[in-house]
């Protein structure tokens, strides 16, 4: 039951958004996500869909997977929405009980919405056409700069990779551990939250006693094949830039100019509408 | 002078109090010598806490010697500016296949040796291929190890080991955690290496049928070497293995027990096709 959960959902297909570098996709979903918040404006927004809707189709990758991540977020955007639409301060256009709707309120609460579904699908985009270990790599060479400051980058890259292989194998570990523990006579379903959690310590203890030894025998592991820090390391896939990622970059640097101008218009506009 | 020497070489494990005091210490293996050729394939028996990986993790430089000394391809393991060198001279295969695979897909895996070892990117390329394709993993290059099994597993990191051309491999008991068909695979994998490749070969396990074929049988027992030979010579010898508690190969076992009632059969039968010859013979 618990071998279903996937952490990393990559969607694997062949578009020009798989291929693209993942440092491009980073920067990429950061500009997005930027622009969403620096420009608000009905235009703008209307920008912003489109240049989405391009990189989903783009993408090959179904709608149904980018509105998968929504599910998370609803109870969020749930409360997000009722915040802005009961207590934002106005002029009043619906009164009822305690509560008063305005026109201000409606409007930052839709923003809000709009904000919040697009952050998600934007960083969905991101995280279904990259595969998780493209992704450290894409961070560990972004990041790379900070290294002058001592930040372990390398370091912190080989950890996320690690985690990432590891994370199947201490869920079966779980499963099987816990699967020992309900033959003993363990109960891990019912009683209240304080019970239950009580009942996680025995499914918790071995777990953890396992993980040790297993990052003790990797780092061995590690040790054995040569692996002394991310000096004098070669990569056998290092990341190098194509035209299509200059492209992309390009077409970023499009998209923020197109959105300032379109805000711009989208103020005058604005002032008419409201 | 072979490509692993030790002479008079000794370990203790440290106990120590809350102080880094030493409480006690235990000894694990105790003045052993060895001596392997190059491309020799040589087996190391013993039963649980003999010191036979307490042994193997020497020959990587994981551990070092507490007394003695030990030379890898003519290089002391205790020299710290020959670490590295050593550890790409004997490479190392672990008994657990799930903890010693880096990599998230099996080629990245093979190649991490070699990236840290500072290869160029094409002749890493050209190393993961062929070591792949030496141990039959080539089709899985771009599979998840996490959906292999467990003989695949430990194939894909003999292949991580062989990229980084070692002149020997240590294997320490990779087939405990398999199952029959993945032990003969990973068996068949190490012995095509020894004889196609040259590659020098110690095989660290207690399961007898995997060392019949090796071309030297080393007996540990409390940390010492007890008995060496060919695997004919240490297996006729089967109440003094018992005494160690190890088990000889059945065929072995047979043929001493119709000896012992009265059949003229030789000493150290090792596969039940010798066994049926001889005894047709009779």
């Amino acid at each position: 039951m618990l071998r279903e959960i996937t952490i990393g959902q990559y969607y694997p297909a062949d578009s020009v958004i798989h291929k693209l570098d993942p440092r491009v996709k980073l920067a990429g979903t950061l500009v997005f996500l930027v622009s969403l918040f620096a420009f608000a404006s009905v235009e703008a927004y209307l920008l912003a869909t489109l240049a989405l809707a391009a990189v989903i189709r783009a993408s090959k990758v179904p709608l149904r997977f980018m509105l998968k991540g929504l599910k998370a977020i609803f109870i969020l955007l749930l409360f997000t929405v009722a915040f802005n639409l009961f207590l934002t301060r106005g002029t009043p256009i619906l009164h009822f009980w305690i509560f008063t709707v305005t026109k201000e309120g409606v409007k930052t609460a839709v923003f809000m919405a709009i904000r919040l579904v697009y952050l998600i699908i934007g960083s969905s985009v991101m995280t279904l056409t990259t595969t998780p270990n493209n992704l450290t790599d894409g961070l560990e060479k972004a990041l790379s700069p900070l290294r002058r400051i001592r930040v372990p980058v390398h370091e912190i890259a080989m950890i996320m990779s690690i985690a990432l292989r590891f994370i199947p194998i201490l869920l079966e570990e779980t499963d099987k551990i816990m699967k020992a523990q309900i033959a003993r006579g363990a109960d891990f379903e019912s009683g209240n939250l304080i019970r239950r959690v009580r009942n996680m310590i025995p499914l918790l203890v071995p777990l953890f006693v396992s993980a040790f030894r297993r990052a003790n025998d990797l780092a061995m592991a590690m040790e054995a094949r040569g692996y002394h820090g991310g000096e004098g390391r070669t990569k056998m896939r290092p990341l190098v830039y194509a035209r299509r990622d200059k492209l992309a970059y390009s077409a970023m640097l499009l998209y923020l100019i197109a959105m300032f101008f379109v805000n711009r218009i989208g103020f005058f506009a604005g002032l008419i509408q409201w | 002078m072979g490509i692993i020497k030790a002479s008079r070489l000794a370990f203790d494990y440290l106990k120590t109090d809350e102080e880094g005091k030493v409480e006690s210490k235990s000894r694990a293996i105790d003045d052993v010598d060895l001596d392997v050729e190059e491309g020799d394939f040589v087996a190391i028996l013993g039963h649980n806490g003999s010191g036979k990986s307490t042994l193997a993790k020497h020959i990587n430089a994981i551990l070092l010697p507490s007394e003695g000394t030990l030379y890898v391809d003519g290089k002391d393991t205790r020299d710290e500016s020959k670490l590295w060198e050593i550890r790409q001279t004997a490479g190392m295969v672990f008994q657990n296949p799930d903890n010693q695979i880096i990599g998230t897909i099996v080629d990245e895996d093979v190649g991490f040796g070699p990236e840290n070892m500072g290869v160029p990117q094409q002749e890493i390329w050209r190393r993961v291929e062929d070591s792949l394709k030496k141990v039959g993993m080539w089709e899985y290059r771009s599979h998840s190890p996490n959906k292999l099994s467990g003989g695949q597993k430990q194939r894909v990191a003999i292949a991580g080991v062989v990229a980084m051309r070692p002149k020997c491999i240590v294997l320490d008991e990779p087939t405990a955690m398999l199952d029959p068909n993945g032990r003969k695979e990973v068996i068949r994998t190490v012995r095509e290496l020894n004889r196609q490749e040259h590659v020098t070969v110690l095989l660290i396990t207690h399961y007898m049928e995997e060392v019949i074929e090796a071309d030297k049988v080393i007996v540990m027992d409390q940390g010492k070497v007890v008995m060496q030979g060919t695997p004919r010579e240490v297996f006729s010898h089967v109440e003094e293995l018992k005494g160690y508690r190890l088990d000889v190969p059945q065929a072995t076992l047979v043929a001493h027990e119709l000896k012992r009632a009265g059949l003229p059969l030789p000493d150290g039968i090792l596969s039940n096709e010798e066994l049926v010859r001889e005894l047709e013979k009779i």
